[in-house]
């Protein structure tokens, strides 16, 4: 086969790709068809990479199968392994490995033209390039820092224990941040404008890697999700410049899709908080001393504390119950306790929903997988606003580890960190529960009157036991 | 050169809008493994590194491609394999 057919062949074999990259990921729009969309992505992607080796000039195959092998198996045995609960920190690893793939395939293509074309380069290529360079590797030690901080790394510094997972402030950090900024703009023009040597290219990783870590360091804990989704965009953005950068059609049109699927994801987690993307990227929450009521002004006097028998007199013959989760569930890992009770209600002929916030947990959807995993009905997981809509038809909201996601405050106190955040309006229910270690603040810093509300009963317990006392005492009652 | 950056600046904008489209249409309850799924077709950069590794484009060329062939690989079955995992939890019961 002469050479200009292969080409158009495999060039035909990557439109199928994208096509069938379309098709899979239509088909995540719904619970029924989404296993098989998967499953489409993944043949569209074995079908490029099939058209890869068939069309390309491939002389090392000993190299390329083995590291294919490396990496599938690899790549397999992460997946398999990480529990649940341990769901955002892998979805940060992966998508770190994904920009620096293309950063240095970006590097290989850069070096081979380098040798090959006698400096004399087209600038669309090393635009592309350094595009590459650039957001491959703010992805990778983006995410590589934001790992670390779910996975909640800490290390010693100074006799003083510091948690990964809290944000890290750095003083000057805007000056250090601008600066880094325009040394990676500034290197960015050397490697277009120098096209004899790599060295620009590989300090503009350099720069742009200390850059992915500045942005990511101080954002921390309830912004996480905003942050994984950006990253998520990036892993997208850095494949279609290195597309670009070597000519070719499936890496740009897969590329984009996941660009647009991270700003997408990223926009609805800024809207969930009424927070603008650089409102959580530049500004810090929950450091400041938050003005407004302090703690003592709030609570005194007012919590109510309960018991497991009492909440178990009190579902007695209810006919709706709501439980709103948050990133508390994921941590005392209570969704299969939780399961047990909401199934132990229902065969007593309550109603049980789920309601979910959009940014409930530390990544979009946390919750949602979380319940999934312990095999409740996603009919039963409503948003937000449709359970907002009925919740004062509600007769016990039951809160377990959520805390600024419910606070009323943010529908009531202007200047607070949180006004205009949409909350679950747990409040309007007639009973709200709420099931927390203590009074602690949540990660706005600041105290929510729901917990002294007239209507509302304290459960101070660690999750899962809480809900393993409450499925004794309703099954006693 | 010119026409070339053209196409594919067009290629790249019709596909944003395309992806627009149909993410908005993903219900909340996927957003993770829409992120864990679309993250796997980012490891598309593999046939990239397939190429960059396997063409005897000099040993630079070569060991950048091989790593990058390792981690695109890891990037893409993790996250397919993952992403599967996720959703087959998500059913309806009876």
């Amino acid at each position: 086969m002469d050479p200009a057919t292969k080409e158009v062949i495999q060039n035909v074999a990557y439109l199928v790709a994208s096509v069938l990259f379309i098709f899979g990921l239509k088909g995540l729009t719904h619970p029924r068809t989404a296993v098989r969309g998967n499953l489409t992505g993944s043949v569209a992607m074995l079908i490029a990479v099939l058209a890869t080796l068939w069309g390309g000039d491939i002389i090392s195959w000993n190299l390329l199968i083995g590291s294919i092998a490396v990496g599938s198996v690899a790549g397999t045995i992460m997946a398999l392994k990480i529990p649940m609960t341990g769901m955002p920190q892998m979805v940060a690893l992966f998508n770190g490995v994904g920009g620096a793939a293309s950063f240095l395939v970006a590097g290989a293509e850069l070096a081979y033209l380098i040798a090959h074309a006698d400096g004399v380069l087209a600038k669309q290529t090393t635009i592309a390039i350094a595009a590459s360079g650039l957001i491959g590797a703010v992805t990778l030690l983006g995410s590589l820092v934001a790992f670390a901080k779910l996975a909640e790394f800490k290390f010693t510094f100074g006799g003083k224990k510091i948690w990964f997972s809290s944000s890290l402030v750095l003083p000057g950090r805007h000056f250090i941040n601008s600066l880094f900024a325009i040394v990676c703009a500034g290197l960015c023009v050397m490697v277009v404008m120098n096209t004899t040597t790599s060295s620009w290219y590989w300090l503009l990783v350099v720069a742009a890697s200390v850059l992915g870590v500045l942005i990511t360091i101080p954002i921390g804990g309830a912004d996480m999700p905003v942050v994984i989704a950006l990253l998520n965009s990036y892993s997208g953005l850095a494949a279609c410049a290195t597309g670009f950068a070597i000519n070719n059609n499936v890496l740009i049109i897969a590329g984009s899709l996941v660009g647009a699927s991270g700003l997408i994801l990223t926009s609805i987690m800024c809207k969930a908080m009424n927070r603008s993307l650089s409102n959580v990227i530049f500004a810090t929450m929950g450091s400041s001393s938050a003005s407004g009521p302090s703690a003592d002004d709030v609570y005194e006097g007012k919590i109510k504390a309960t018991s497991a028998d009492e909440i178990a007199m009190l579902l007695d013959g209810v006919q709706r119950v709501v439980i709103v989760p948050g990133y508390g569930l994921a941590v005392s890992q209570a969704q299969h306790t939780v399961r047990d009770f909401a199934n132990l209600l229902e065969s007593r002929g309550t109603a049980v929903e789920f309601g979910i916030h959009p940014v409930a947990g530390r990544m979009p959807g946390h919750m949602n997988v979380l319940l999934a995993e312990a095999d409740i009905d996603y009919d039963k997981l409503k948003e937000m606003d449709d359970v907002n809509s009925t919740m004062d038809t509600v007769d016990v909201a039951i809160v377990i580890g959520a805390n600024d996601v419910v606070n009323p405050v943010a529908r009531t106190d202007p200047n607070s960190p949180i006004a205009g955040m949409p909350i679950i309006n747990v409040d309007k229910a007639r009973t709200v529960i709420v099931i927390k270690r203590s009074l602690s603040p949540g990660f706005a810093g600041i105290p929510n009157p729901l917990f002294a509300a007239d209507n509302t009963l304290m459960f101070f317990n660690d999750g899962k036991k809480a809900f393993n006392e409450l499925v004794a005492a309703v099954k006693e009652s | 050169m010119e026409t070339d950056l053209v196409a594919l600046l067009t290629i790249f904008v019709l596909a944003i809008f395309v992806g627009f489209e149909i993410i908005t249409k993903v219900p909340p309850t996927l957003h993770t493994p829409l992120m864990s799924g679309s993250n796997a077709i980012s490891g598309i950069t593999l046939v990239g590194a397939l190429t960059a590794a396997g063409s005897g484009h000099g040993t630079l060329s070569t060991v950048l491609g091989c790593i990058a062939v390792v981690l695109a690989t890891v990037n893409a079955v993790g996250g397919f394999v993952v992403s599967h995992r996720m959703l087959s939890m998500f059913r309806k019961k009876g």
